[in-house]
């Protein structure tokens, strides 16, 4: 296989949509949260100014969702066939969750009356903490393994994907994006809202705490294999490590009320939360629970290495062409939220 | 119904829906760009005002668009996994394109466009504005690619055997450029214009009847017309030239088009009629000798018609493929005509007092949607019975995991919530439009709404 920095082009593409879903949990992570808080906040201007300090960003923040499905389906479509049909009920669930959240924050401020503003409240914030919740359900049980046999079609039964282990990453999840959330809310807030929302924030990332050290015990007690590539190669034991330090960095910057810091904090730790589920699988992206040898992975389910230079050359140009955007629309709405003709 | 009936329902109803948004999306926005370069050049407040209407038109839209496209993303994995395996080499490539170089740029810089009036300068703002219309107008085209390479194959090969055959790159610009796809995208684009342009000239018809914001909706409608016009008489040769591909690379397809049985003949053309499928008979009103003067100019050459392809290779519902390709022409002639008609009234200055024309002008809205509609119904059902024109059958193409009472619960679910968004669709720009263009935030200019609003928790 042909290779570019000693590394071959699947695995490269397997870094890339590494990277483009952990923009997207990074990203939508946050108005994600912000909308699972959102019954928190009583006053409806409270309300307003939470969805407006999302309303400019969250489209473009789900667009590397988007990308992410696109790119998953470009290099490996064996995997995006195998895992969006094994789980066709989680998946179509998340989509009906999606349009709401999407229709929510699109409707809510079309009229005034109490009742129609309170009902898209509701369903704004249970959508959000839905699609965090199987976001995680999801990843929990890529770690786990699936039962598909050799032709990568899935044998479970129904309700398969909700099990205890799956379940326990989903609210670990939504905790993570809870706390992300609400980081991201303090900044964009003054007053008794900001006073209300360091509270939300300190409660939330103890939320997390807790959920995490329940993760890991149980990661470590039941699911031992999920360590076995750290195991292997001891340095990497540098991931974990620095996840620690990171967590209690946010801590450290929440007492100081240094809210950036704690949100590039929390970013972080994200993004080695994904880092870790990475090496662990690799090679394997679908560990098959029934026989190793039906796994799929990077090598045996990627697309053709021609297919794979073309879309790396897109992401070589994309990418950058999006950061750059993307910095420009979050500096142009940077500051506190202030309400005015065009807001939600 | 089986796995196979259900989640063609499904696709179909899905992007059908859908379909419904992009083409007002990349449409109005480019109407949005003219009133915005209008505003930058005159300075005159007027076309400030209409790009400021028709941006939160845009919006919710634009909203919806954007809820309902993931959706079909999804279920080409979700209920399509072997077509997913077979195509993703090809058809992952064009989908991750569309994500990094059009999704990205739209979404980014809609944030812009619909918040940041007061943040950005007038010229960041007017760059946003197509910047937003040019992202719309770029997923169009790498979708349009994908579709059209699963309509005329090319650039590929086939590798594996049975259940793990797949397609393969071999030439990435021959399977952009495949044979079918660059007057499919023009075609596609231009139908959006005209259904986009339209919703506004159909908004300004509207206010003009009940002599509202006249100045206004005098001069949005310009602007629009001009776009509809042009757009309906250039679609007429664009969609000849769609109609001579799909004559050259899929026959079946045309012969169901044209409801022409007869093996090889000289070929009539029905301007409208009845497909028999079982008797293999078409009845209607027809040129004699169309369809060969339509394909080569001349009145002899034969035209291949659908007893000349196997039984399990011709278009399984041959009546809807030509009820949906008639009611398409039979719109865009009507269009040219209102067109024309428009263009010699606007010229003797006598359109806008002419309360049945602008009545005309406000219900023809519809047509530019159904007509978007159907072409869509007349291409894709007269692909089938493929999913990939000649290579792989859309029986073949479906998960093996996923149950028929799965497709029927995604089915329900998804015809409840876009049933219930479609009546929030219609009604909130219902009520939109009803306002009018010096729209006012309710709640801030309410007073009593909003203590109440308040005061209640
Ligand atoms: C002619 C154009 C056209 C066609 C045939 C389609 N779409 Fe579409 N799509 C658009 C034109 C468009 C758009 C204009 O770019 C949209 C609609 C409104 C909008 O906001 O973006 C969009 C939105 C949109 C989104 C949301 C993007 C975002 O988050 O910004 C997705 C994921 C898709 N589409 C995917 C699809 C798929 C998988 C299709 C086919 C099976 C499809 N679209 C057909
Ligand atoms: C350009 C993007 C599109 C792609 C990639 C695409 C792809 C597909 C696929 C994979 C199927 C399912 C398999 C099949 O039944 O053949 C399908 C079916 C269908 N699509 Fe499309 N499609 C696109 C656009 C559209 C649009 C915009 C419409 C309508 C507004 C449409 C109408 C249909 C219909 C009616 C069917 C069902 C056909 C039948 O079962 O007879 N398609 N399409
Ligand atoms: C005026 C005469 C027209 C002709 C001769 C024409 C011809 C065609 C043909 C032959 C196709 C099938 C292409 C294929 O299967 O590959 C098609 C599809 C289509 N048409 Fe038209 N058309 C006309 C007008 C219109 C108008 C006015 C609209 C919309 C406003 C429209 C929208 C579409 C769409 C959306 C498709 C499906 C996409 C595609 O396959 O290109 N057409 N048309």
């Amino acid at each position: 296989m042909a290779t570019f920095l000693g590394l071959d082009y699947a695995t490269w593409w397997f870094l890339v949509i590494g990277a483009v879903f952990t923009g997207y949990a990074i990203l939508d992570g946050f108005d994600l949260g912000a909308g699972a808080l959102h019954l928190f906040f009583k006053k409806e201007e409270s309300r307003r100014i939470a969805i407006n300090a999302i309303g400019p960003v969250w489209d473009g923040n789900e667009v590397w969702l988007v990308i992410g499905g696109g790119a998953l389906f470009a290099g490996f479509p064996a995997v995006y066939a195998t895992v969006f049909s094994a789980f066709y009920v989680p998946f179509m669930l998340f989509l009906f969750v999606l349009i709401l959240r999407a229709i929510s924050i699109e409707f809510r401020s079309k009229e005034p009356m109490f009742w129609w503003r309170g009902m898209w409240d509701i369903s704004y914030s249970l959508s959000s903490s839905m699609i965090a919740f199987l976001l995680g359900v999801v990843l929990g049980n890529l770690l786990l393994g699936i039962p598909i046999d050799k032709e990568g079609n899935f044998t479970g039964s129904l309700v398969y994907f909700l099990n205890p282990y799956s379940v326990l990453v989903g609210i670990t999840t939504l905790s993570l994006f809870m706390m992300h959330g609400a980081i991201y809310l303090v900044m964009k807030t003054e007053n008794r809202l900001y006073a209300k929302l360091t509270i939300l924030v300190r409660n939330t990332t103890i939320f997390f705490i807790i959920c995490m050290l329940l993760l890991s015990f149980y990661t470590i007690l039941y699911v031992p294999h999920l360590a076995s590539n750290i195991r292997a190669n001891p340095w990497m034991f540098i991931m974990p490590i620095l996840m620690v330090l990171s967590i209690a960095n946010i801590t450290r910057e929440i007492t100081r009320r240094n809210y950036l810091y704690a949100f590039l904090s929390s970013g972080f730790t994200v993004s080695l939360l994904l880092l870790l589920v990475a090496v662990e699988l690799y090679p394997n992206m679908v560990v098959s629970t029934l026989d190793p040898a039906f796994n799929l992975t990077v090598h045996n389910a990627s697309a053709s290495e021609k297919s794979l230079k073309i879309v790396l050359i897109f992401a070589a140009v994309g990418v950058p062409l999006v950061l750059t955007y993307t910095t420009f629309v979050f500096w142009t709405f940077k500051g506190k939220v202030k309400l005015e003709e065009h807001s939600y | 119904m089986n796995v196979e009936v259900l989640s063609r329902i499904q696709f179909a109803f899905t992007i059908a829906f859908h379909y419904i948004y992009p083409p007002l999306s990349i449409g109005l926005g480019l109407v949005m760009v003219l009133m915005e370069g209008m505003y930058l050049k005159t300075g005159q407040k007027v076309y400030e005002d209409m790009t400021k209407f028709y941006t939160k038109i845009f919006a919710l839209i634009f909203g919806i668009g954007v809820a309902t496209g993931i959706v079909m993303e999804f279920e080409f994995g979700t209920n399509w996994a072997v077509y997913s395996k077979y195509v993703g080499d090809i058809f992952g490539s064009a989908l991750a394109a569309e994500g990094i170089f059009a999704f990205a740029l739209e979404s980014g810089f809609l944030g812009i466009l619909l918040f940041g009036w007061n943040k950005v300068s007038p010229r960041v703002h007017f760059f946003s504005t197509v910047m937003v219309t040019l992202g719309s107008m770029f997923s169009a085209i790498w979708i349009v690619v994908a579709n059209s390479w699963q309509q005329t194959p090319a650039g590929y090969h086939i590798v594996g055997e049975g259940t793990n055959a797949r397609a393969e790159i071999t030439d990435f610009w021959a399977m952009v450029f495949n044979p079918s796809s660059v007057e499919r995208i023009l075609h596609v684009w231009t139908g959006a214009f005209i259904a986009g342009a339209f919703l506004v000239v159909s908004i300004s018809a509207y206010y003009l009847i009940r002599k509202k914001h006249v100045d206004f909706a005098q001069k949005s409608f310009r602007i629009a017309f001009y776009v509809v016009a042009i757009s309906s008489v250039v679609q007429l040769f664009i969609g000849h030239r769609s109609a001579e591909v799909v004559a050259e690379y899929q026959p079946a397809k045309l012969a169901a088009m044209e409801g022409h049985f007869d093996s090889l003949a000289v070929a009539d053309m029905y301007l409208f009629g009845y497909v028999d499928k079982k008797n293999e008979k078409t009845h209607g009103l027809s040129i004699p000798k169309g369809l060969t003067m339509m394909m080569h100019q001349d009145l002899t050459t034969p035209v291949r018609g659908l007893k000349s392809f196997k039984p399990e290779d011709r278009p399984t519902s041959p009546n809807i493929v030509f009820q949906t390709y008639h009611i398409m022409i039979s719109i865009g002639m009507f269009l040219i005509a209102l067109s024309i008609f428009g263009t010699y009234m606007l010229w003797k200055k006598k359109l806008f007092d002419q309360p049945w024309l602008l009545q005309v002008f406000a219900w023809s809205v519809l047509l530019p949607q159904i007509a978007n509609q159907v072409g869509w119904y007349a291409a894709e059902t007269g692909r089938q019975p493929w999913v990939v024109y000649g290579l792989l059958r859309t029986s073949d193409a479906l998960s093996k995991a996923v149950t028929a009472e799965q497709v029927m619960f995604s089915l329900i679910m998804f015809t409840v919530i876009y049933t219930l968004l479609f009546a929030l669709f219609i009604y909130l720009l219902n009520k939109k439009i009803k306002h009018g263009p010096y729209y006012e935030d309710h709640s801030e200019h309410s007073p009593k709404l909003k203590t109440i609003a308040d005061n209640i928790q």
